[in-house]
């Protein structure tokens, strides 16, 4: 039975390159996937994009191209990535100077747009729901932005594209389109879509399957983390796969990481919507056929939703912080000083919410579930609060630092901040609304 | 005992939404688990920091629950001003739980 072997070589933005590498040169895969959107990192790049029309893709784009390229152009392995972000035209073009920069010729180069439908939306363009209440004014909208399905991306595979290059899609789509493509899969084979949709839902958060965020020492120990391998997918023709990762690379992949991973952001695990199939995981299950070697089988799926989803990333003010640390005896009594201090001096300025918090006594789950905490040496005093203003907010970090000065004895390692507050929601537009594009570029 | 003896957690957020899962580590124990952990006890041990019911899904082959947690319209991971704005620490509460 034919099957193809899937690389996962990053789960975030800001993911690690070395486990990518290590995947193009040891892992013998045909596709090296790179996941690099979370919800409102396509509002805050939208935000570049209109200080620098040639900004907006992915901060580590460079990077990563041109640890990876001349590896993956030398084996014939395909990339797929969402690092487009908000301008994949510019993030296409920027590749394809790092290819020439690298004496790569010939490597095509595929950016695909028409996920952003912001202008369609101030148009008036129909919005069928807006499951998290009603938009925010739209003076205060920065982005919009539909997560489409795999059509855009088996478009850019079937011209030929070695690198494709993404807005916003949904993100087993970057995984499911090149098991379509391979396989020649219908794209209204509900429950090999739902298959598909499994393995790309395990492998988007890519060190996540393979031990990182597994770890708590004599619970659930994973060998050598500080060289955390990514994961490989070798799906079959029928759906299941075999999950592993290189040789000889750090973590763990067992059923145990293999579970947490499945039920990851997961809500109804009988209906996970995509824009491709609402995938049914509530059968899948794992076996363990070798020491890092885990199969994975039982996805199902059907009928895709008829709209698609849209997030639309907006300005909502801003949060200003600041920290200042108590130690020693009493150090306790002090930081509660310093607070009720701080109390005094903010009730005047206009805060929608205020929030201080003693970091190392019961700033994480609140004072009832951390009844039982001793008393620690070292407190770290935190006020946060969010108001309409970035003056209002950048008091909170004045007031903090004022109290070397003028608060309780000890205080240091003051530290504040204020940054303005990119918030997302969602809305559901018709799917015959959204049309995308393919613009190929070749080094 | 605490409930960390006989399960593990991870936990996920999607605007307000935190989902935990609950995985028994010997299946053995997960009849139990999904006697003791049930969907009104979580929303009690959560009472102050969530709003509304919560909602479990049981998967018995693997030995998982999987719990859907709502957090108030200001607590979501872009307007929160909690440390822990994701909510990703609640999944390690949930592990304090006595069995």
């Amino acid at each position: 039975m034919k099957t193809v072997r899937i690389g996962a070589g990053a789960g975030y933005s800001g993911d690690r390159i070395d486990p990518a590498v290590e995947l193009a040169e040891k892992g013998d895969i045909s596709y090296l996937i790179f996941e690099c959107l979370a919800e409102r990192t396509i509002a805050i790049a939208q935000e570049a994009r209109l200080l620098d029309p040639s900004a907006g893709y992915d901060p580590l784009l460079e990077a990563r191209m041109e640890a990876v390229l001349p590896l993956c152009v030398r084996q014939g392995i395909r990339i797929i990535s969402n690092m487009g972000a908000a301008n994949p035209r510019a993030a296409a073009a920027k590749t394809c100077e790092i290819a020439r920069s690298l004496g790569l010729r010939g490597v095509r180069i595929a950016a695909v747009t028409g996920d952003d439908v912001v202008q369609q939306l101030r148009a008036g363009e129909e919005i069928v729901e807006t499951p998290e209440g009603p938009l925010p004014p739209r003076d205060r909208w920065l982005s919009a932005n539909a997560y489409l399905g795999v059509a855009s991306i088996l478009d850019a595979l079937r011209s030929g594209a070695d690198v494709i290059l993404t807005g916003r899609v949904a993100d087993p789509a970057l995984f499911l389109a090149p098991l379509i493509h391979e396989f020649g899969w219908a794209l209204d084979d509900w429950n090999l879509l739902g298959q598909g949709t499994v393995v790309g839902h395990l492998l988007e958060c890519a060190g996540q399957l393979t031990g990182g965020y597994f770890a708590d020492p004599g619970y659930k120990d994973v060998p050598d983390l500080a060289h955390l391998g990514f994961p490989i997918a070798e799906v079959s023709s029928e759906g299941s796969a075999i999950l592993s990762k290189v040789e000889g690379s750090g973590g763990l992949l067992s059923c145990a990481t293999c579970t947490e991973q499945l039920l990851y952001e997961i809500q109804n695990p009988s209906a996970y919507y995509t824009p491709d199939v609402v995938a049914d995981f509530s059968h899948v299950s794992f076996e363990e056929i070798g020491p890092n070697r885990v199969r994975v089988s039982g996805g199902a799926g059907v009928v895709r939703p008829s709209s698609f989803k849209v997030s639309v990333g907006y300005r909502d003010g801003y949060i200003g912080e600041g920290q200042i640390s108590y130690a020693g005896p009493n150090a306790l009594a002090r930081a509660e000083l310093a607070h009720s201090i701080l109390a005094e001096r903010l009730a005047s300025h206009p805060f929608s919410e205020l929030r201080f918090d003693f970091i190392g006594l019961n700033s994480i789950h609140g004072p009832r579930l951390s009844k039982d905490a001793p008393t620690p040496y070292e407190i770290r005093l935190r006020a946060a609060g969010r108001a309409a203003s970035s003056a209002t907010a950048g008091s909170i970090a004045r007031e903090v630092e004022a109290l070397y000065t003028n608060g309780p004895a000890g205080g240091g390692g003051a530290f504040g901040s204020t940054r303005e507050i990119v918030a997302i929601i969602s809305a559901l537009i018709p799917q015959e609304s959204i049309c995308h594009e393919i613009t190929m570029l070749e080094s | 005992m605490l409930l960390n003896q006989l399960a593990h957690a991870r936990t996920g957020d999607k605007g307000n939404i935190v989902t935990i899962s609950l995985i028994a580590f010997r299946k053995e124990d997960f009849v139990l688990i999904e006697q003791k952990v049930t969907a009104a006890r979580v929303a009690a041990h959560f009472a102050e920091l969530i709003e509304g019911p919560v909602e479990r899904y049981c998967l018995p082959q693997l030995g998982a629950l999987n719990f859907v947690l709502r957090r108030s319209l200001s607590n979501t991971v872009t307007r929160s001003l909690a440390v822990d704005a994701h909510g990703k620490c609640l999944g390690s509460a949930l592990l304090a739980l006595e069995i």
